[in-house]
């Protein structure tokens, strides 16, 4: 039983980290109703920058913030330069585009800072928190950003005017439109929050999973798992969404037999999507209705 | 670039997957004997090197092919296709290392399992469509390596170094060697496929899958059996992808679990984009894209290959968003005005 | 009267079919005037024309302005509200939500909170259920949350696209009479697409008839509504 609790709450700490990559990625899918394959590596880099950043001198807090804001702008422009000119294309296309960008991110960081895995410090400290052996301050620390996050994104959402039109823009656009909004500028707009809150995560998780340009690979595919279970409409669902792969991965990862590091991933996956069968929205998601 | 906009019907707001419509889906005649003309002679004329470079064009040609078959045609994403082009691969390369099984026979058995094993896949996906189904199918995707890796099948597998496979020679004693014999005889397969592919979606299934991909709870109610055609789908995708998983193992002589990992999966799918989803004729562009431009790239910069290689991905889908079919409908406008 | 709504040559273009084929006619201010044809004939296209909806070249003037070359929310933020067939409602979000909605390119908050309550006054129906989802409304009530969301807009031109559609005969004569009561009192131009022609002539005051993309009957909706000949032929009754 004691084993079991534990692998639960080691669960909910690199659960943590989905949680977080998953909030970036349900922001996306309320911007563009797609996914975006380069989201991992923009984090990545966004992770990188601030550590250049630290190399050359600025203080922790003051990379952290640089490197947001940067990432806010430089969302901003990847879509308005690169991807905006496919809106008319067809989504298989588009998904292409993220392909070629996820390639081109990747490839640029490993020149620049080469593959060699960097450490990256915490502002955390990574002491047992309360006593605890399996959550460290860092990981408690990592718990409590997600949720501020989710909180001020609640609070945009529900509570603001620009919010309200996002969540109409991505809802429908052509009505949206009607009333006025800018529904163009408003995926500009997502695609900045979502490098932002993805610059967030990157650098929540570098501590953990060390600094280098394929960091991101292992951990994107498990906050879409987990923006997916959630319910890719609800910030909500991402995070718990986060907390549940994590869990699932180590209760998988101690309780099947042959399973090694290895099979970890495809049996997360595995679950996930047993949880989609009997409830195709995710847990917390609406269910679409599609007139036909 | 108006003009080939205009010429390519646009999508409807909430329609996944472009409707290519029937008769577009082939090469005219004319087109289509030239080329024919080209794939049988080039090889008498060029090194064996190049032959084999063809050859591994076909073959990814066949599996983009399938690709374009599950997706194009029944609207039905699939990140998995490497996980067939494995078994294919493997079951192959078992056959024919472990139980000396005749390299040609390898194929309709592999292309029997791989379609067992997809139309087995197609089971739970039928619950799942667009993003959940990508979901699901990379986790195949990303299953497959581990899988064949495992301790237990290396006896078979050879495990994580892999088989050798013998590469055959020409039969019958035929003067050829044996790239430009297996040349040949992947080229009859392709064709063969690519005609009963063609022959596939022009038939009542194919208008079953078309009508699924456009309109799922529509052709529900129409009387179509979805699950049986989307299941059927997956099963003839999976079954040719092995088809081409067993001609690659021959023609590279060598399988390793690490040859299919979701990298070949994502070319796969690159491949049908830039050929154009739904075009059979495009799987070889396609295929001449994933196999070619990756080589550009490095030749351009080995350090920033990736860079290099999503660069000219963006040319390639800024120029021409809807594939290379897109520019077969420009070309056929402008052979119209000539022919006036 | 000056015209508010000019409109010149409009042909419009689905792809390569061509669904107007050179409209022209001016809506003058304070009027409500109706466009009547049958199915198919290219009512929703005009209106969607006039908000770059649809690919169309010609020649549109509001109140002095062009709209060629504007997008649809930039046309919009001119004063032209448009209430799209199918009503275009925020289903997930709440009936304040959308009502909220259609204020959100207006800068002056406390206006915005005091229309809000004006619409009340008009749809007492909507403050009943103003925290309700506005998909869970029935149709009537929807219709009616469209017009209260394109009045939102305080809205100099409002363009309707069928608002008869799907409602009972006793709750359309409701809502056409709420939309008398709009033009008269708030003098917002009024331009309503219509199928169901007899009770639009009797709100109107001038009708145009459009058959395949081209206007074949322009008047006073008294004059139509009294020519059998018309009615006979384009109106079906």
């Amino acid at each position: 039983m004691e084993l079991f609790t534990n692998q639960i709450l080691a669960g909910i700490s690199t659960g943590a980290i989905y949680a977080c990559m998953a909030l970036a990625v349900v922001m996306i899918y309320q911007a563009i109703d797609h996914l975006n394959f380069a989201q991992g590596e923009m984090a990545m880099f966004s992770t990188f920058i601030s550590w250049q950043l630290m190399q050359w001198g600025v203080p922790y807090w003051g990379a952290f913030v640089l490197a947001v804001a940067f990432s806010f702008v430089g969302g901003i422009a990847i879509e308005r330069i690169l991807f905006k000119p496919l809106a008319k294309a067809p989504i298989l296309t588009n998904v292409a585009g993220f392909i070629a960008l996820f390639s081109i991110i990747n490839s640029c960081a490993g020149l620049i800072w080469d593959f060699t895995i960097k450490q990256y410090p915490t502002p955390f400290g990574s002491a047992p928190f309360l006593g605890s052996q399996l959550i460290s301050t860092h990981q408690a620390g990592m718990i409590g950003v997600t949720v501020l996050l989710l909180i001020a994104l609640y609070f945009f959402f529900q509570y603001t005017r620009i919010g309200l039109a996002m969540r109409a823009a991505a809802s429908l656009p052509e009505s949206a439109r009607l009333v006025g909004i800018n529904t163009s500028w408003m995926i500009a707009l997502g695609w900045g929050m979502a490098a932002a809150i993805g610059a967030i995560a990157g650098i929540l998780i570098a501590p953990v999973v060390f600094l280098e340009p394929n960091m991101m690979g292992g951990v994107l595919i498990y906050g879409f798992a987990a923006a997916v279970l959630g319910g890719l409409t609800s910030p909500l669902g991402a995070v718990i969404g986060g907390f549940l792969v994590g869990i699932f991965e180590n209760l998988a990862g101690t309780y099947i037999p042959g399973v090694g590091n290895e099979l970890k991933l495809p049996i997360a996956l595995a679950l996930i999507i047993s949880v989609l069968v009997v409830k195709p929205a995710g847990l917390f998601g609406r269910p679409i209705v599609k007139r036909v | 670039m108006s003009a080939a906009e205009d010429v390519v019907p646009t999508e409807q707001e909430g329609q996944a997957v472009e409707a290519v419509p029937k008769r577009a889906m082939t090469l005219g005649t004319g087109t289509s004997l030239i080329v024919l003309a080209a794939l049988i002679l080039t090889p008498l004329l060029v090194k064996n090197f190049v032959i084999f470079q063809m050859t591994q064009l076909l073959v990814y040609g066949l599996a983009v092919l399938a690709l374009n078959i599950l997706t194009g045609g029944s609207g039905q994403f699939s990140l998995g296709q490497s996980a067939f082009y494995a078994v294919g691969a493997y079951t192959s390369a078992v056959l024919m290392e472990q139980y000396n099984v005749n390299y040609a026979l390898t194929l309709p058995i592999s292309g029997l399992l791989c379609f067992a094993v997809g139309f087995l896949f197609g089971q739970p996906a039928l619950r799942l469509s667009g993003v959940y189904l990508a979901l699901a199918t990379f986790a195949l995707a990303t299953a497959m390596p581990q899988l064949l890796k495992l301790n237990f099948l290396e006896p078979w597998t050879g495990g994580v170094q892999g088989l050798v496979v013998t590469k055959p020679d020409a039969p019958f004693g035929l003067h050829m060697s044996q790239d430009m014999w297996l040349y040949y005889f992947t080229l009859v397969i392709t064709i063969a496929i690519y005609l009963l592919s063609v022959n596939l979606l022009r038939s009542r299934s194919g208008r079953a899958f078309m009508s699924i991909r456009d309109n799922e709870i529509a052709a529900s109610a129409m009387g179509v059996n979805v699950a049986l055609y989307k299941t059927l789908a997956f099963g003839v995708s999976a079954g040719i992808t092995g088809v081409a998983g067993s001609l690659g193992a021959i023609v590279v002589q060598f399988v390793a679990p690490d040859s299919f990992t979701i990298t070949l999966a994502i070319q796969l799918f690159l491949g049908m984009v830039v050929g154009g989803v739904g075009w059979l004729p495009g799987s070889f562009v396609g295929a001449a894209f994933i196999i070619f431009v990756p080589n550009i790239a490095e030749s351009v910069s080995k350090g920033l290959s990736g860079a290099v290689f999503g660069v000219l991905l963006f040319f390639v889908i800024y120029l021409v968003p809807h594939g290379a079919r897109q520019v077969a409908i420009v070309s056929q406008q402008l052979v119209g005005k000539f022919k006036k | 009267m000056t015209a508010m709504l000019n409109v010149k040559d409009l042909r419009a273009y689905y792809g390569q079919v061509q669904a107007l084929h050179g409209l022209n006619f001016s809506l003058n201010e304070g009027s409500l005037t109706t466009l009547l044809g049958a199915n198919g004939a290219g009512k929703t296209t005009t209106l969607r024309a006039i908000c770059n909806m649809v690919r169309s070249t010609g020649a549109i003037e509001f109140e002095g302005s062009p709209l060629t070359g504007r997008s649809t929310e930039n046309i919009v933020r001119l004063g032209i509200a448009h209430v799209p067939q199918g009503r275009g409602t925020f289903t997930t979000m709440t009936v304040e939500e959308n009502l909220q909605l259609g204020a959100i390119s207006r800068k002056d908050k406390a206006a915005i909170v005091s229309d809000i309550e004006r619409m009340y006054e008009h749809f007492p129906v909507l403050k009943e259920r103003y925290t309700q989802q506005a998909g869970t409304l029935s149709g009537g009530e929807q219709q009616m949350l469209a017009v209260a969301r394109a009045l939102m807009l305080r809205p100099r031109l409002m363009l309707l696209d069928e608002p008869s559609f799907g409602l009972a005969p006793l709750v359309v004569r409701d809502l056409f009479k709420i939309l008398g009561k709009i033009n008269r009192e708030d003098k917002v131009t009024i331009l309503v697409v219509e199928q169901n022609a007899q009770l639009a002539l009797e709100l109107a005051d001038q009708a145009y008839v459009i058959e395949t993309g081209r206007i074949v009957m322009s008047g006073g909706a008294k004059d139509i509504a009294n020519n059998e000949d018309v009615r006979k032929s384009y109106l079906g009754y």
